[in-house]
């Protein structure tokens, strides 16, 4: 390839390997005729390594520039950013209950197979009404989602409705592989600990308890929902006969295919299950539990006002020192709210602006001096 | 492996017997049939079924590899993060890439083996001949050779075709010199010249044990007649045709194998060149052991801050992350120990496999450009550079001493005969248009005395006829001039190793169209001599059955039986020959080096000469004088019986030899002496400032005499009109009894003036050209070596130091009359002196092979003198003036590529593992890693690996024009600039810094996970795919930065590479891949770019790591360009002072004190 190119380069080479080149060809070919090998190397650009070439210099002339246009482009992303993250609402509420005034200290010791569940509810106000479309996220603190043993601790082609994976899952599920000699289904850390709180949001409005519509679909990835996730398959659409021969997770009530009554919500694709698979990068995190549409654009999707949050408290975290959380976001077209990047890019725009004022002051005088400087020199 | 075990065994004790033809010999003396190697060549190291072993266990004895097979056992068997496959796969492809070249190359070697061994030879049986392979040869056979054949092994020359028992031989595959050798069949033996004859004869041969210097044989033949007592002969060199060598001339020879297969010299010689290594290496390990530390350190770290947080159970095992039963059960201390061991494959990366892959394919690569460089090729031999190792490339920019021989080397080694001297009366062809000193064409007066040139003497000559014989009547001088003149010129007829060669098989060195012959001798001195003689009337006519003939001037043949030639070696610097006239007279001449025939000649005699021989010698003629002795037959007899002694002689041979002939060569009288010119080498002076400029000090180690090489010197502008002199030569040191000690006030006396006189230089100045005086230090070997190997052992050796000292302050030295042995001393002294300085040797003849092999770059011209020296050398040019490009350009870019290229590996892999350790804070230290599998192993495989190696293959910071023409530039890389501890600090921090920032800018981004427009989270293998792509975009970028020489192909390898990057993203998760166990990736990449804050963040992210850098370039190209202009003054006002002094390259300049 290199040769070719190199062929190629020849005719409009450079001046200095261009006067070599008749030369070089009269001695290849008298060697071509008299079948002497001249080992003469060859003229070529790539070969005498005079390849065409663009030879950039960064002076100060052509960076300083460059500093001041970077500043001028990153301050007002930098602002549309913070600006966008600040009209973010958000409210978090703490749940966990290790406060003993918390309504929900009464369930702090909670077990999993506490029945019927222990229930708490805590009642909160939005000071500003959400306008556009409301994420409710959970949020749980010092829980390991990261932690290596945990990661793998599942079975993808099991979750992706292999048949034979179903029945003996993978080796990285132990210890949560089989019980009583009964492949579990899903098997694995991640779907045991799978969070099984029930949140649930009700207006109050003059003691009257407004429950506000949950959507349950949608939060998790498209690609995760109808590709990487399914349910096994089998003759007839009974979830039930298709988990057949295996059991539930340990900690889970009820098993896999009896996690919603929606079919396209149930067994594997079960979006809260997706969404509980999708490990999480930091210990502290969030994940999407519900959404709450907007109605009409006449009315904001949660007014300001006082709410009421009805928990059905099963999901133990204080026993790692963990801590639960509701979060209502609205989203934006960059996410939920986060001011980290907006005055990110702020500073670093400022600073480039900065140092391209001083170096270019810097430059002007040594400039001038060098010019002036020469003669006493 | 069993060649060294078979030729060890015997280890050289006593002799070896060859029954010839294994006939036994009448009187069996108890003699043990001894065993030998069969005739096979093994020059490959594997055979098809040790290969793999044996190639896996040479790879793996390299630390690297081991290292990473380490790592890759601990991965296969602890429960480690990574698959094994991600230290796996990069080790397999560097083992079987490494195995495929290494198995390659073996295979070739087997080719040209089998080529070898299968070979048809005929061999002597039962007086037939029979056709053998010729491996089959065993020692003893008796094996006949035909013209233009190869010997299969180390013969004892029996007979040959020609009725004098000589053949022609030529080593050029030996020792790349392509003249033919005389050899000469043992006297009794001549007559066998047919397979009947040769089978009848019963002769036992005993010679040393094989050793391999090719030039060294002693042996003796017995010879068992039918009835007389037996013969015994010595056999010497002369008689010994070796492997390798091909017949020439001569129909064909018979001769019986002494030394076969791997005993032959030829394999002995074989042994590889020990490895040289550059410093470049030696600062990668010294890097290497810095990121082994880092990745200790790293491992205990996170081991420890494990423990220390698991202490708290809920940590160690909350409910919904349970060990298994297995892991619980493990002892602690051994889990403690696995957690490290993890820890460490989880790091590994740290320390790459790829940068050994990469620097090797760049130094083999990049070892092309020089071989490919047409500036470097040379017309005249039609040949260009030769690259013998691809390992140094780097250290060629990294010279500081560069020691050169001269003959060959500094000047053409094409020699002219110039002018002779006879009784001190000069005589001169021509008047070399070079010389300005001298007038042009027409009688020189000198001394007044007499007024020769050549019409005269040859009208002089035509008239007055006279016989050596009669003029050698009286003993003492004087003789009549015309035969003086004439008794010179057949000394210089006689005195010599010349052979004819008939024209047209012209292969010789010295070609004449007009003439039927051509002249070919080992050294041109020789060729120059005869060819001066022939320009006077005596032209020598060729070697017949020992009889010399020569043509003299009225067309006569003369012919002078030979009686003995006394060879050449370089510690006598003389040879001799012992012929007898027609007229039964018995003469003795000798020529040599002034210094060792003077003190062998009447003393009277030499002041006119020496006048001669010294103005000679200054300008820069090799002189050689030629003296004669008359040999009464009682004196020849005495000689003649202790040369065939002493020739006999089994042990000690040498020291015998030496001895008689310093007998023999005594009381001579000196009849003159010559001047041969040896043209200087174009564009010398210039390369040699170059060099100077670029600060590297040029020495010159020469054999020659001082004078000659001063004045070469001179002429080459190695000393300069203003250069101090500083002579420690037997001329300033006396040849008293107290010479140590005036050597010693000498020395101290130098010591003063340049060390403690001098104030001392700061710093930077000290390789700076400016030096207020310059100085140049003239030594000989015998003042070195009085120097080097003190008589007394008392305090000495301060002097050896004191005299570096001086050495190091000057900036050229000459070191004349060096033997072999001695430049080498001298170069590993430099070598080995404080901060261990880069040396270069450079050398054309066999006699710099010594100092080739020593300095850490050696380089071989490809002269006249063979091809010894390039064999040897690291790298081989055809001229000095390339090494100006060699060094300032091809070293220079070498350099900083590869200096460029350590760097960056390291810092690479330290912004690539840096975020995964500090993600280890964040998943409890559970070793979770950051990226991928599969961007774990393709990062330096395939994302980040090909800018670097177009980088380091194509990058011209500054252009090879510059480079050439503006030596200061040099200095620059000097004293391994680039990979010294500051800039490695620099790039490591570097590195650091810009892990952090790819690591808590993401964090901080994901503070909150929910980053696209729909509210859905990320999870953490979207947080490593983000970190991951600000990575490779950073360091792809960063080296974007950096380079200066943007060809297309480092536009297609950088932006290609991001693109791959990108692409394989898509694909590697775009894809359910049923060979996988976890989907990790699946759509990640993808859902990464639909959020606009991840672009925001990736970018923001990418700008900040090459912050630092640009700002950096920007306040150095200020600073630069304001130290410029303070700079410029100077050196352009050296530049003008350089091209006023230059002189015409081939001009010898004369100086006189």
């Amino acid at each position: 390839m290199a040769v070719n190119y190199s062929a190629k380069e020849e005719a409009d080479g450079h001046p200095s390997g261009g006067v070599g080149v008749p030369g070089g060809g009269a001695v290849g070919g008298g060697g071509g005729a008299g079948a002497v090998k001249t080992r003469k190397p060859d003229n070529t650009a790539f070969k005498q390594q005079r390849l065409p070439a663009w030879q950039p210099i960064l002076t100060a002339g052509t960076v300083l520039p460059a500093f001041f246009i970077i500043g001028l482009i990153f301050i007002p992303i930098g602002i549309g950013i913070f600006v966008t993250s600040n009209n973010i609402r958000e409210y978090e509420i703490d749940y966990t209950g290790t406060e003993p005034s918390s309504p929900c200290n009464k369930c702090l010791n909670v077990s999993w197979d506490s029945t019927p569940p222990c229930t708490c509810t805590i009642n909160f106000t939005l000071e500003h009404s959400f306008e556009s479309n409301v994420f409710m996220y959970y949020g749980l603190s010092n829980f390991y989602q990261n932690h290596r043993r945990y990661v793998k601790s599942r079975d993808d082609s099991q979750l992706n409705g292999d048949n034979s994976s179903l029945l003996n899952p993978s080796k990285e599920c132990e210890p949560y592989r089989t019980n009583e000699d009964k492949p579990i289904a899903p098997c694995g850390a991640i779907a045991n600990s799978m969070f099984n709180d029930t949140l649930e949001l009700y207006r109050i409005d003059n003691d009257t308890r407004t429950p506000i519509t949950l959507i349950k679909k949608g939060i998790a990835w498209w690609t995760d929902k109808n590709v990487k996730f399914r349910n096994p398959t089998g003759d007839g659409n009974n979830l039930t006969a298709l988990f057949q021969g295996t059991t539930k997770p340990v900690n889970w009530p009820k098993p896999v295919y009896m996690l919603d009554s929606e079919p396209d919500n149930n067994g594997f694709i079960n979006e809260d299950f997706i969404v509980w698979m999708r490990t999480a990068a930091l210990p502290t995190f969030r994940k999407l539990y519900r959404l709450i549409e907007r109605k009409n654009s006449f009315q904001p999707t949660l007014q300001a006002g006082k709410y009421s949050l009805d928990i059905a408290y099963n999901y133990p975290v204080h026993s790692f020192d963990g801590r639960k959380r509701m979060i209502l976001s609205t989203i934006s077209w960059m996410g939920g709210k986060n001011p980290f990047l907006g005055i990110a890019y702020i500073t670093v725009g400022s600073i480039c602006f900065f140092l391209g004022v001083v170096l270019l002051f810097i430059h002007h005088k040594y400039g001038n001096r060098n010019t002036s400087a020469d003669i006493p020199n | 492996m069993w060649s060294v075990w078979c030729a060890g065994e015997e280890k050289r004790v006593g002799t070896r017997t060859v029954l010839v033809g294994h006939r036994p010999v009448p009187d069996t003396e108890a003699c043990l049939a001894q065993k030998f190697c069969d005739n096979r060549i093994v020059s490959s190291k594997y055979t098809l079924w040790n290969f793999l072993p044996k190639n896996l266990f040479e790879q793996f004895r390299r630390i690297a590899n081991f290292y990473f097979l380490i790592i890759f056992l601990v991965q296969v068997i602890v429960d480690t993060p990574t698959s094994p496959v991600t230290s796996g796969l990069p080790l397999f492809f560097v083992i079987t890439v490494t195995a495929i070249k290494q198995g390659y190359e073996d295979w070739l070697r087997h080719r040209a083996d089998n080529e070898v061994n299968k070979s048809n030879v005929f061999v002597v049986e039962n007086a037939k001949q029979v056709r053998k392979e010729s491996e089959k040869i065993k020692v003893g056979d008796i094996v006949e050779v035909k013209a233009d054949e190869t010997f299969p092994c180390d013969l004892i020359f029996l007979a040959s075709s020609s009725t004098d028992g000589t053949c022609y031989v030529t080593t050029a595959s030996l020792d790349g010199e392509s003249n033919f050798k005389t050899h000469y069949a043992v006297r009794d033996t001549t007559v066998l010249c047919t397979d009947e004859a040769i089978d009848t004869l019963t002769a036992t041969i005993e010679c040393e044990q094989p050793q391999p210097d090719l030039y060294k044989f002693v042996g003796r033949i017995i010879i068992y007649g039918s009835n007389q007592e037996p013969v015994a002969r010595s056999l010497g060199p002369e008689n010994l045709l070796l492997k390798g060598a091909t017949l020439k001339n001569t129909k064909k020879i018979y001769g019986v194998a002494v030394y076969t297969g791997m005993e032959t010299k030829m394999a002995l010689n074989y042994q590889g060149k020990s490895q040289k290594r550059s410093a470049v290496e030696k600062s990668i390990n010294a890097f290497l052991i810095v990121y082994l530390c880092i990745l200790l350190g790293k491992a205990t770290v996170c081991t420890t801050l494990k423990y220390v947080w698991q202490s708290n159970p809920f940590n160690d095992e909350p409910w919904y992350n349970e060990k298994t039963k297995k892991e619980r059960d493990t002892f602690k201390v051994l889990r403690m120990f696995t957690d490290f061991l993890s820890f460490m494959v989880l790091f590994n990366f740290i320390i790459p496999v790829s940068m050994y892959v990469t620097v090797e394919m760049q130094k083999f690569l990049g070892s092309f450009f020089i071989s490919w460089d047409k500036e470097m090729f040379d017309e005249e031999i039609q040949e260009g550079a030769l690259v013998n190792t691809s390992d140094l490339n780097e250290e060629l920019g990294q010279v500081e001493y560069v020691f050169t021989d001269k003959t060959g080397t500094l000047t053409e080694n094409s020699m002219e005969f110039i002018e002779c001297c006879i009784d001190g009366h000069k005589y001169r062809d021509r008047v070399s248009e070079l010389d300005g000193f001298s007038q042009p064409d027409g009688p020189l007066k000198y001394y007044g005395r007499a007024e020769k040139v050549r019409d005269v003497l040859i009208d002089g000559c035509q008239g007055l006829w006279l016989r050596v014989a009669c003029s050698c009547n009286e003993p003492s001088l004087p003789y009549p001039a015309q035969s003086r003149e004439e008794l010179f010129l057949r000394a210089l007829c006689l005195c010599h190793t010349v052979q004819i060669k008939e024209a047209d098989q012209v292969d010789g060195l010295v070609a004449h169209p007009e003439r039927k012959y051509t002249y070919i001798s080992s050294s041109p001195d020789e060729i120059a001599l005869v060819k001066g003689a022939e320009k006077y009337g005596f032209t020598f006519l060729g070697l017949e059955n020992n009889f010399m003939k020569i043509r003299n001037q009225k067309n006569e043949t003369e012919m002078y039986q030979l009686l003995h030639v006394l060879n050449f070696d370089p510690v006598r610097r003389r040879m001799s020959v012992i012929v007898r006239a027609s007229t039964g007279k018995l003469l003795l001449f000798c020529k040599g080096a002034d210094s060792s025939i003077f003190p062998r000649v009447q003393q009277e005699e030499i002041q006119q000469t020496k006048v001669h021989v010294d103005r000679n010698a200054m300008d820069g003629y090799r002189t050689l004088c030629v003296a004669f002795k008359e040999l009464t037959e009682k004196e020849y007899d005495r000689i003649d019986r202790q040369l065939n002694e002493a020739k006999m002689a089994l042990q000690d041979r040498e020291e015998k030899m030496a001895k008689v002939f310093d007998d023999t060569e005594a009381d001579m009288h000196l009849i003159g002496a010559t001047a041969v010119e040896d043209r200087l080498q174009e564009q010398l002076a210039e390369t040699i400032e170059a060099l100077h400029a670029a600060g590297m000090k040029v020495w010159v180690l020469t054999g020659d005499k001082m004078e000659t090489a001063k004045s070469t010197c001179y002429a080459c502008r190695l000393f300069q009109t203003s250069t101090e002199l500083l002579e420690l030569t037997a001329r300033t040191v006396g040849e008293s009894e107290r010479k140590e000690d005036r050597l010693h006030e000498l020395l101290l006396e130098y010591h003063k003036k340049l060390i403690q006189d001098i104030p001392k230089n700061r710093g930077g100045l000290k390789r700076s050209w400016t030096l207020s005086q310059e100085y140049g230090l003239i030594i000989d070997g015998s003042t070195l070596s009085l120097i080097l190997n003190p008589s007394q052992d008392s305090g000495s050796s301060n002097y050896k130091s004191i005299f570096l000292q001086i050495c190091l302050k000057c900036t050229a030295v000459l070191c004349c009359r060096m033997a072999p042995l001695q430049k080498a001393q001298i170069v590993r002294m430099v070598k080995n002196t404080k901060g261990s300085p880069i040396t270069l040797s450079i050398g054309d003849g066999a006699n710099d092979v010594s100092m080739i092999l020593e300095a850490h770059v050696g380089i071989g011209i490809k002269g006249k003198e063979g091809r010894q020296a390039s064999r040897n050398s690291d790298y081989a040019v055809p001229k000095f003036k390339h090494l100006r490009k060699l060094l300032l350009a091809h070293g220079h870019l070498y350099y900083v590529r590869i200096a460029h290229l350590v760097q960056y590996f390291f810092y690479k892999n330290l912004c690539f593992i840096l975020p995964q350790f500090l993600y280890q804070f964040f998943c409890g230290f559970s070793q979770q890693p950051l990226y991928d599998a599969a961007y774990l192993t393709m990062y330096n495989i395939c994302f980040t690996s090909l800018p670097i190696l177009a980088y380091s293959l194509l990058e011209q910071h500054i252009s090879i024009d510059t480079l050439t023409s503006d030596p200061q530039l040099y200095m620059k890389v000097s004293d391994n600039a680039m990979l010294q501890w500051r800039p490695f600090l620099y790039w490591t921090f570097l590195g650091a810094f810009e892990g952090l920032v790819f690591f808590f800018g993401v964090y901080f981004l994901f503070q909150n996970s929910s980053l696209e427009d729909n509210g859905k989270v990320f999870g953490n293998w979207t947080f490593g795919t983000i970190v991951f792509t600000v990575l490779v975009f950073t360091v792809t970028l960063k080296l974007a930065l950096d380079t200066r020489f943007w060809t297309w192909m480092n536009h297609f390898v950088i932006w290609g590479s991001l693109a791959f990057y990108v692409f394989f993203s898509f694909f590697w998760g775009g894809v359910i891949w049923p060979f996988l166990k976890q989907q990790r990736m699946y759509f990640v990449f993808a859902h990464m770019l639909t959020s606009v804050s991840t672009w925001l963040a990736i970018i923001l992210l990418i700008f900040i790591s090459l912050f630092p850098e640009i700002l950096l370039i920007v306040l150095k190209n200020i600073k630069e360009k304001n130290h410029q202009v303070t700079k410029r003054l100077p050196s352009s006002g050296t530049s003008t002072i350089f091209m006023l002094s230059q002189t015409s390259s081939n001009h010898s300049f004369s100086w006189s004190e």
